[in-house]
C-alpha cells in the first residue's frame, strides 16, 4: 500500500511540479517557436506514457502483494499484447520525429534573404564581424592573425576591408532580419549560446559552422559559451542587443572597420616608437 | 543449431524440455582457444577499421599532403607473406604428423617474421631521417602510429609462436602443438591480410582518390 | 505444467571436468590476492570499484556545494572546479559503473549462472583485474603529479584537452589517457573471458534460451564493450601523440595567447566521432546488464516468470546492435554535416522502440504476479521509475531539433544522471541486496535497507527531476558559476541549494550502505540455503557461499528455463532450473 502511494505521489508530484514550476523555458526571442512547440508536443506524448506507466505499477504493487494463498499467473508471453504495444510505441515515436526532422529541415535550409555575419570565438572572449558596405564578409583564417589582425581577416581580400568588426562588445541584430550566423574559433571550441534565441552552435577552430534565425523582439540578451573551452568557460559572456531599424543604424555607423581598425594599431605603435626613440 | 534459430527457442514448452529437443545439449569439445580468437580478431578488426577511417576522413580535408611510400615496404610485404605460408605449412604438417616439417615451418615462419619486423623498423629510420619528415604533417604521424599498432600485434604473435617453438624443440609430439598452430596461422593470416588493406590503401601510393570513393565522400 | 516420462533419452549424465583443469590456490596470496577464482576476481573488481567510486561520490559533493552555495567556499576555484566535474564524470562512467557490472557481476556469475566450475582463462582474469587495478592507481597519482588531474571534461575534446587553458594540462591530461588504455587492455583480457565462458563452457542442457536475463544482458553488454572500446582507443593514442610528440591528428591551426601553435590541419571534429562511437554503446555497456539483472530480480521476487522472455533476449540484441549507429546524436551541435541529423534522430529514436518493449514486459511481469516488496524488489521499482523517466527526457534529446536548445545544459546532466546514473545503480544495489546472501551467507539489514533504499530513491529523484527545468531555463552545464544573467531568476539559486542539500543527504544514506555491508558480515542474519526460492543455478550449489569448483564433485544438468515460477500444477511455488522433468523443489537438496 505505502509503496502504491509512493509511486501515485511522484508520478501526481511530478505533473504539479510541471505546472507550477517557475523555471521554465526564458520568453523565446527568434523564429524558433516550433522549437518550442516540439518540446510541448514530445512532452505531451511521453508525459502521457509515463504517468500511465507509474499508476499502473502502483496498481500492480498495491493488487497483487504477495499473500501466502495466492499464485502469481503463468504466462510466458503474449504475441498479440507485446506487437500491440510494438506498434503503440512505434506510433508514438513516429508522431514525435517526424515533425521534429521537418523543423530540423528549416533549421538547415537558411533563406536567402538572410544576412550573414561572423562570430569568433577565443579563450575567453567573443568577437563579431559585420559584412561592410558592400554586404559581402572578406575572407578570414587563423592563419592570418597578427597583433593588429587578432580575427585573422584576410589582408588582402578588398572585399574584407569595410567588415565592421566589434572586439570584446555588444553585438547589435535588428528585429525582424533574418540572419545567418557564421562561427569560427582561434583556439579550442566554442558555442555561441542565447537562450532566449533557442539555437546554438559550436565553434570549431579550422571549420566554419553556422546557423540561421530571425531575432523577433527587441531586447539585449546575454550571450553565454556552451561547449567547455578550459578555466574560464562559465565567465565568457557578451550581450547581444536587439534593436529596431533606425537604432540599429545608429549603431552601426558607430562601429570601426577593418581598414580603419588597422590603421589605427599602426598608428599606435608609431607613436609608441616615436615616443620611445625621444 | 545455429545461434540464431537457437534464438527463437520457446525455453518453457513441454515439448522443448525433452531430451530430443532443446534441453541436453551435449557438451561440444570445448574450443575455448578458437572461439577467443575470433573474437580478438573481431576486436583488432575494429581497431584497424577505425584507423583506416580516421586516416580517410583526414585525407579528405583540403590540406592534404600525400605521406611517403617508402620502397621497403615492398619488400617488407614479401616477408610477411613468406611468413604466412610457412605457418601454414607448419600446419600442414601438423595435421599430417610430420614433426620435421613443423620445425621447418615454425622456423621459416620466424625467421621471415624477424625480416619483416626488422625491415618496418629500418623503414621507420629511413623516414625518420629523411627530408620528408615532419610531425605535424598527418600522413607521416598516421604511418608511425598504424604500423607501429600492426607491429605490436604482431609482436604479440610472436610471443605465441616462442611458446610453441619452445614446445617442438624440447619434444613435443605434434598432437600436442596442432591446435596452438592452427590458432596461430589464423592469426598470422589475419595480420598480414590487415597490412595488405592498410599497404593497399594506405601507404602503396597516393589513393586518395580511391579511398574517397570508398567511404563516399566522393 | 505437462509432466514428461523420464525416459532413458533423457537421461543426461552430469558432466565431469577433469581436476587438473582446474585451479587451485596453494597459498593465502594466490587464494586472495593473486587470484584465479572468478568469485575471488569479481570481489576484488567490486571493491576496488566501489572505493574509487567514493571518490567520484565526494567529488560529486564539492561540485554541488560550488553550485548550491556560489562563493563560499574558498578551496574551490575553477581550475578545481573543473578538475572535479572531470574525474567524477570519469570514474562513474568507466571505472565504477563498467568494471563494476562487467568485472564484478560479470565474474561473480557468469560461471555460477551457467554451470560452469571457473572462467575458462582463469590466468587470462587475474591479469585482467590486475590491469584494471593499475589503471585506476595511474588515474590516481594525477592528483599527485604537477598540475592535478585533467579538467578537459569526462570527454576530453581536443583540442582543448591538451591546451594552457585548461586545468590538468601539464600531467593529468597524459595520465588519464594512459589509464584509459590500460582500462581497455585490461578490459579486452577480461571481456573475452566472460564470451568464450558464456558460449563455450555452458553445463548440459544449459541452452542460450535457459540463460537466465542477467547473462544475456552481461553477455550482449560485453560483445558491445569490446567492439566499442578500440574506437577509445584509438582516440587516446592519437590524443596522447598530439599532447606528446606534437603530431596533429586532432589539431588545427590554433593562435593561444597571440602565438601561433606548431600544430596544424587535424580535425577536432574525428576525435568526437571516435570518442562516440565508443560513448554511445558505453551508455548501454552499462545499461544493458542492469536490464538483464533486474528482469531476474523482478521475475524471482514477483514469483512469476519473466513476461516476454524471448522479446526481451531480441530486445537486448538489437538495442546491442543499434547502438553502434546512433552515436552521432551526441554531435547535433558539434558543427558536423548538419544532415547526418537526419539519420541519427531516426536511428536513436527507433532503438527507443525495443527499449520501450523491456519496460512494458517488466512492468507486465508485475502483472498479476505475487509481489515480495523485498528490498531487491523496491530498488527494482526505483529502478523502473527512474529509467522510464530518463528514457523519456532522451527522446528529446534524441529529437535532433529538441537537442539544439537543451544540449549542453542541466537538461543533459539530468537525462544522463537519471538513465545512466540512478537507474543502473538503483539495480546495482537491488543486486547486492539480492546476491549478498550468496556471497555471506548472512542477510543485510532490513531496516538500514529500507533506509537507504527510500532516500536514495526518492533523494535522487528529487534532485533530478527539477534539475531539467533549469536546463529548460538555459542554464549551462559544467559552469563553475553563473554570474549575473538577465535570465536566470532568484529561485534558481534556491532551487540549487536544495538540490545541493539533497545531493549531501543521498551522499550520507550511501554511507549507511556501507557500513550496513561492513556490519551483516558478521551480524547479520544467517540466511537459508536460496532464500528467495530463486531458480537460478548460483543458488544451487551445494555450498553456500559457493565454495572452489563451484558446484562440489557433478556439474548440475539443467532441465528448465530459469523462469518456472508459480508453475501451475505444482505446489512449490518455483522449479530450479536443475530440477528434472516431474521432481520439484526438494529434489534440488
Ligand atoms: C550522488 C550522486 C551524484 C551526484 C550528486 C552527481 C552530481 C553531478 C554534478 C553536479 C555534475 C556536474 C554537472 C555540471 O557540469 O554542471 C556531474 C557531472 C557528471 N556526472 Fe554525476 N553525480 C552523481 C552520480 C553520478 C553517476 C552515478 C554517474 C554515472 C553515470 C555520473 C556521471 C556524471 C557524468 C558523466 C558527468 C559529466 C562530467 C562532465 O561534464 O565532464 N554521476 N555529476
Ligand atoms: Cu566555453
Ligand atoms: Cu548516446
Amino acid at each position: 500500500m505505502f509503496v502504491a502511494i509512493i509511486l501515485i505521489l511522484v508520478a501526481v508530484g511530478s505533473v504539479l511540479f510541471h505546472l507550477w514550476s517557475p523555471w521554465w523555458s526564458t520568453p523565446i526571442a527568434s523564429n524558433w517557436g516550433y522549437i518550442d512547440d516540439t518540446i510541448d508536443l514530445t512532452f505531451w506524448i511521453t508525459g502521457v506514457v509515463y504517468i500511465l506507466i507509474l499508476f499502473f505499477m502502483a496498481y500492480c504493487v498495491w493488487k497483487f502483494q504477495y499473500r501466502e494463498d495466492r499464485r502469481a499467473d503463468y504466462e510466458p508471453e503474449n504475441n498479440k499484447l507485446e506487437w500491440g504495444l510494438t506498434i503503440l510505441t512505434t506510433l508514438g515515436v513516429a508522431g514525435m520525429l517526424a515533425p521534429g526532422l521537418i523543423v530540423w529541415n528549416d533549421f538547415i535550409t537558411v533563406p536567402k534573404e538572410a544576412t550573414a555575419f561572423e562570430v569568433v570565438g577565443q579563450q575567453w572572449a567573443w568577437n563579431y564581424r559585420l559584412p561592410g558596405k558592400d554586404g559581402k564578409l572578406g575572407t578570414a583564417a587563423t592563419q592570418n592573425i597578427t597583433d593588429e589582425n587578432p580575427l585573422g581577416i584576410n589582408p588582402n581580400d578588398p572585399s574584407g576591408q569595410d567588415d565592421v568588426l566589434i572586439q570584446s562588445e555588444d553585438l547589435h541584430l535588428e528585429v525582424g532580419k533574418p540572419v545567418k550566423v557564421l562561427m569560427r574559433s582561434i583556439d579550442v571550441l566554442h558555442d555561441f549560446y542565447v537562450p532566449q534565441f533557442r539555437a546554438k552552435m559550436d565553434m570549431v577552430p579550422g571549420t566554419i559552422t553556422y546557423f540561421w534565425m530571425t531575432p523577433t523582439r527587441t531586447g539585449t540578451f546575454d550571450v553565454l559559451c556552451a561547449e567547455l573551452c578550459g578555466v574560464a568557460h562559465h565567465a565568457m559572456r557578451s550581450k547581444v542587443v536587439v534593436d529596431n531599424a533606425s537604432d540599429y543604424q545608429t549603431w552601426l555607423a558607430e562601429q570601426e572597420t577593418f581598414a580603419q581598425s588597422i590603421a589605427e594599431a599602426r598608428n599606435k605603435t608609431k607613436t609608441i616608437k616615436t615616443l620611445a626613440s625621444k | 543449431m545455429s545461434f540464431f534459430s537457437e534464438l527463437t527457442a520457446k525455453p518453457w514448452l513441454p515439448e522443448q524440455a525433452t531430451a530430443g529437443g532443446l534441453n541436453v545439449r551435449a557438451l561440444p569439445p570445448m574450443n575455448v582457444g578458437r572461439t577467443a580468437l575470433k573474437f580478438f580478431l573481431g576486436v583488432a578488426s575494429v581497431l584497424f577499421f577505425m584507423l583506416i577511417v580516421a586516416y580517410a576522413g583526414r585525407m579528405a580535408f583540403e590540406d592534404w599532403r600525400p605521406g611517403p611510400t617508402p620502397w621497403l615496404l615492398w619488400q617488407n610485404t614479401i616477408m610477411l607473406i613468406l611468413s604466412s605460408m610457412a605457418l601454414q605449412w607448419a600446419h600442414y604438417s601438423a595435421t599430417s604428423g610430420d614433426i620435421n616439417g613443423v620445425r621447418v615451418g615454425l622456423f621459416a615462419a620466424g625467421a621471415f617474421t624477424f625480416g619483416f619486423l626488422t625491415g618496418q623498423v629500418i623503414a621507420w629510420q629511413q623516414l625518420g631521417t629523411s627530408g620528408y619528415f615532419e610531425a605535424t604533417n598527418p600522413a607521416i604521424a598516421f604511418f608511425y602510429m598504424i604500423t607501429g599498432l600492426h607491429v605490436l600485434h604482431l609482436a604479440g604473435g610472436v610471443v605465441g609462436w616462442t611458446a610453441i617453438s619452445s614446445k617442438v624443440w624440447s619434444g613435443a609430439r605434434t598432437a600436442e602443438v596442432r591446435e596452438s598452430i592452427a590458432l596461430c596461422t589464423i592469426y598470422w593470416h589475419f595480420l598480414l591480410v590487415v597490412w595488405l588493406v592498410l599497404f593497399a590503401l594506405l601507404f602503396s601510393s597516393d589513393n586518395l582518390d580511391v579511398l574517397l570513393a570508398i567511404c563516399g565522400i566522393k | 505444467m505437462a509432466d514428461i516420462g523420464h525416459d532413458a533419452a533423457d537421461y543426461a549424465p552430469p558432466a565431469e571436468l577433469e581436476e587438473v583443469d582446474l585451479y587451485h590456490a596453494k597459498s593465502w596470496i594466490t587464494k586472495y590476492v593473486f587470484s584465479q577464482d572468478a568469485k575471488v576476481i569479481g570481489i576484488q573488481y567490486a571493491l576496488t570499484a566501489t572505493a574509487i567510486g567514493l571518490v567520484a561520490l565526494v567529488l560529486s559533493w564539492l561540485i554541488r556545494l560550488q553550485l548550491g552555495f556560489p562563493d563560499t567556499f574558498n578551496f574551490i576555484d575553477a581550475a578545481g572546479y573543473y578538475q572535479f566535474v572531470t574525474m567524477h564524470g570519469m570514474i562513474m562512467v568507466v571505472y565504477l559503473l563498467t568494471a563494476l557490472f562487467l568485472g564484478g557481476f560479470g565474474n561473480y556469475l557468469i560461471p555460477l549462472m551457467v554451470g560452469a566450475r571457473d572462467m575458462v582463462f582463469p590466468y587470462v582474469n587475474m591479469l585482467s583485474f590486475w590491469i584494471y587495478f593499475l589503471a585506476v592507481l595511474v588515474l590516481v597519482s594525477s592528483w599527485f603529479l604537477p598540475g592535478g588531474p585533467t579538467g578537459a571534461g569526462w570527454t576530453l575534446y581536443p583540442p582543448q584537452a591538451i591546451m594552457q587553458g585548461t586545468p590538468g594540462r601539464e600531467w593529468g591530461i597524459i595520465m588519464m589517457l594512459l589509464s584509459l588504455a590500460l582500462f581497455i587492455i585490461g578490459f579486452t583480457m577480461g571481456g573475452l573471458n566472460y564470451v568464450v565462458t558464456i558460449l563455450q563452457a555452458r553445463t548440459r542442457g544449459m541452452t542460450l534460451m535457459r540463460m537466465p536475463l542477467t547473462v544475456w544482458g552481461i553477455f550482449v553488454a560485453t560483445i558491445l564493450a569490446l567492439l566499442a572500446f578500440p574506437a577509445l582507443f584509438v582516440g587516446a593514442i592519437m590524443m596522447l601523440l598530439d599532447r606528446v610528440l606534437g603530431t596533429s591528428f586532432f589539431m588545427p591551426h590554433i593562435v593561444e595567447l597571440g602565438e601561433h601553435l606548431k600544430y596544424g590541419g587535424g580535425s577536432p571534429i574525428l576525435f568526437q566521432h571516435l570518442f562516440w562511437f565508443f560513448g554511445h554503446p558505453e551508455v548501454y555497456i552499462v545499461a544493458l546488464p542492469a536490464f538483464g539483472i533486474v528482469s531476474d530480480l523482478i521475475s524471482t521476487h514477483a514469483r512469476k516468470n519473466v513476461f516476454g522472455y524471448r522479446m526481451m533476449v531480441w530486445a537486448l540484441v538489437a538495442i546491442g546492435g543499434l547502438s553502434f549507429i546512433v552515436w552521432a546524436h551526441h554531435m547535433y551541435v558539434s558543427g558536423m554535416n548538419p544532415y547526418f541529423g537526419f539519420f541519427f534522430a531516426t536511428t536513436t529514436l527507433i532503438i527507443a522502440i525495443p527499449t520501450a518493449l523491456k519496460v512494458y514486459n517488466w512492468v507486465l511481469t508485475l502483472w498479476k504476479g505475487n509481489i515480495r516488496l523485498t528490498l531487491p524488489m523496491l530498488f527494482s521499482l526505483g529502478f523502473i521509475v527512474t529509467f522510464v523517466n530518463g528514457g523519456i527526457t532522451g527522446l528529446f534529446l534524441g529529437n535532433v531539433v529538441v537537442d539544439v536548445p537543451l544540449s549542453d545544459t542541466l537538461f543533459v546532466v539530468a537525462h544522463f544522471h537519471m538513465v545512466m546514473g540512478v537507474a543502473p545503480i538503483m539495480v546495482i544495489f537491488g543486486a547486492i541486496y539480492h546476491w549478498y546472501p550468496l556471497m555471506t551467507g548472512r542477510m543485510l539489514h532490513e531496516g538500514m535497507g529500507k533506509f537507504h533504499f527510500w532516500i536514495t530513491f526518492l533523494g535522487a529523484y528529487l534532485i533530478y527531476f527539477p534539475m531539467h527545468y533549469l536546463g529548460f531555463l538555459g542554464m549551462p552545464r559544467r559552469y563553475f558559476e553563473m554570474g549575473e544573467t538577465s535570465f536566470v531568476p532568484e529561485s534558481a539559486a534556491t532551487l540549487n541549494e536544495f538540490i545541493t542539500v539533497t545531493a549531501l543527504i543521498v551522499g550520507f544514506a550511501q554511507m549507511v550502505f556501507l557500513f550496513n555491508l561492513y556490519w551483516s558480515r558478521r551480524n547479520g542474519i544467517v540466511a537459508e540455503k536460496n532464500p528467495w526460492h530463486a531458480n537460478s543455478l548460483e543458488w544451487q550449489t551445494p555450498e553456500m557461499p559457493p565454495g572452489h569448483g563451484n558446484f562440489g564433485k557433478e556439474l548440475p544438468v539443467v532441465y528448465r528455463w530459469p523462469y518456472d515460477y508459480s508453475v501451475p500444477g505444482v505446489e512449490a511455488d518455483f522449479i530450479p532450473q536443475n530440477v528434472p522433468a516431474g521432481g520439484t523443489a526438494t529434489g534440488a537438496e
